[in-house]
């Protein structure tokens, strides 16, 4: 007997997509502007996330922080040291933070409590790339000890991201990295994207980070607010 | 692959690995499953499955051999259990913001338009990660039952 097909051509992301689709609206809800942060191991996104909580608190701001790790709750200490509320997700052995696990991370936060929300995803160059997590802008930290071809040669996800932030800049001399041979390559990957050069350590473009942030908030307060 | 140890089918049998090497595949392919399952509840389909088919785009961001290898384990007692996983590869695709030529590329990158070799930002396809069709075998199949007597004796 022959076989009998059956059309169905949907994404295979469907749950997850429709999760961070409510997601999305839910934070639109709130007024919350949300930034999924993204990176190899070892990149520096507490320590560059702490820093920039910090400055957007004194700015009068009101950040806060879901963190995404395999294991232990050190993140979202490190990330507390900011004076903001941050909440740690253990993920067991995922390589990736899915919709599910946000919405999850949410409850007992009162959204209108905050303004803006990282969501630090856990360390992985290539598996949070197609999981949605409802985020308003994706950004990949890139340190300059990683090389100059790191966005060659992991070119999709910095392909899904909106900023790119070049991180530890504070060594780049000693490791010898060639900041413009960088850029042609993240132009390469992602041609137009935006970077901002930092340094958590010498605070380095945090302030900078902090401004385009509160800058594309207010541009997204400004679209809600026409829709209506 | 049915008695791979350390693995449980719970709602999201990929957090109950313990052998720390998740991929990402793993979750695709669970994702995969789930959607499959709910198609064919959807069409009151209940023979077992034969073939997914599915379409993964150069810009997935999916290894399809990984993908490939999650195949057994994410399936194993679910309705795709033994079916052939086919998978059609879609190459990226940029359309130049200048001349309006779309280019294929070859590979992830680069993202140049080939008719006047300008860096081109808007990308027409390769991000696909879709389920296109089942094809199902009238016959019977292995019950749920039988699957996990297989796989934990």
């Amino acid at each position: 007997m022959p076989p009998r097909i059956l059309e169905v051509r949907t994404k295979i992301l469907k749950k997850n997509d429709e999760i961070a689709r409510a997601l999305r609206a839910r934070f639109a809800e709130h007024g919350l502007f949300v930034i999924n942060v993204v990176s190899s191991p070892g990149a520096g996104k507490t320590e560059l996330l702490a820093q920039l909580m910090t400055m957007l608190r004194e700015q009068g701001l009101r950040p806060a922080a879901v963190v995404g790790d395999l294991a232990t709750e050190n993140d979202a200490l490190r990330l507390s040291a900011s004076g903001c509320p941050a909440k740690q997700i253990l993920t067991g052995s995922m390589c990736h933070l899915e919709a599910d696990m946000v919405e999850t991370a949410l409850d007992g936060f009162d959204l209108d409590d905050f303004d803006i929300l990282f969501i630090e995803n856990v360390g992985n160059l290539v598996c949070p790339q197609s999981f949605d997590l409802g985020e308003d802008l994706r950004v990949l930290l890139f340190p300059c000890t990683e090389g100059e071809d790191k966005p060659l040669k992991y070119p999709t996800l910095i392909n899904t991201c909106d900023l790119v932030l070049f991180a530890k800049m504070d060594i780049a001399e000693a490791v010898g990295f060639d900041t413009e041979l960088a850029r042609r390559n993240c132009a390469q990957a992602r041609p137009g994207v935006a970077i901002i050069e930092t340094s958590a350590r010498a605070g380095v473009g945090i302030d900078a980070l902090a401004r385009t942030i509160v800058e594309k908030q207010k541009i997204k307060r400004r679209e809600a607010t026409n829709l209506v | 692959m049915k008695s791979v140890a350390g693995i449980r089918h719970l709602d999201h049998p990929y957090r109950t690995l313990t052998d720390g090497s998740v991929m990402h595949e793993l979750s695709i392919a669970t994702h995969l499953v789930a959607v499959a399952t709910e198609a064919l509840e959807n069409a009151g389909e209940t023979q077992p499955v034969t073939v997914v088919r599915i379409r993964v785009g150069a810009l997935a961001g999916v290894v399809i051999e990984a993908l490939e290898f999650a195949w057994d384990i994410a399936t194993d007692c679910t309705r795709c259990a033994g079916a052939r996983l086919e998978v059609e590869r879609v190459p990226a695709a940029v359309r130049c913001a200048a001349c309006h030529t779309e280019t294929t590329v070859d590979g992830p990158l680069p993202f140049i338009c080939a008719q006047c070799g300008q860096p081109a930002i808007d990308i027409v396809a390769g991000r696909e990660l879709d389920l296109i069709a089942l094809e199902v075998h009238d016959g019977p199949g292995p019950s749920a039952e039988e699957c996990h007597a297989t796989a934990h004796p």
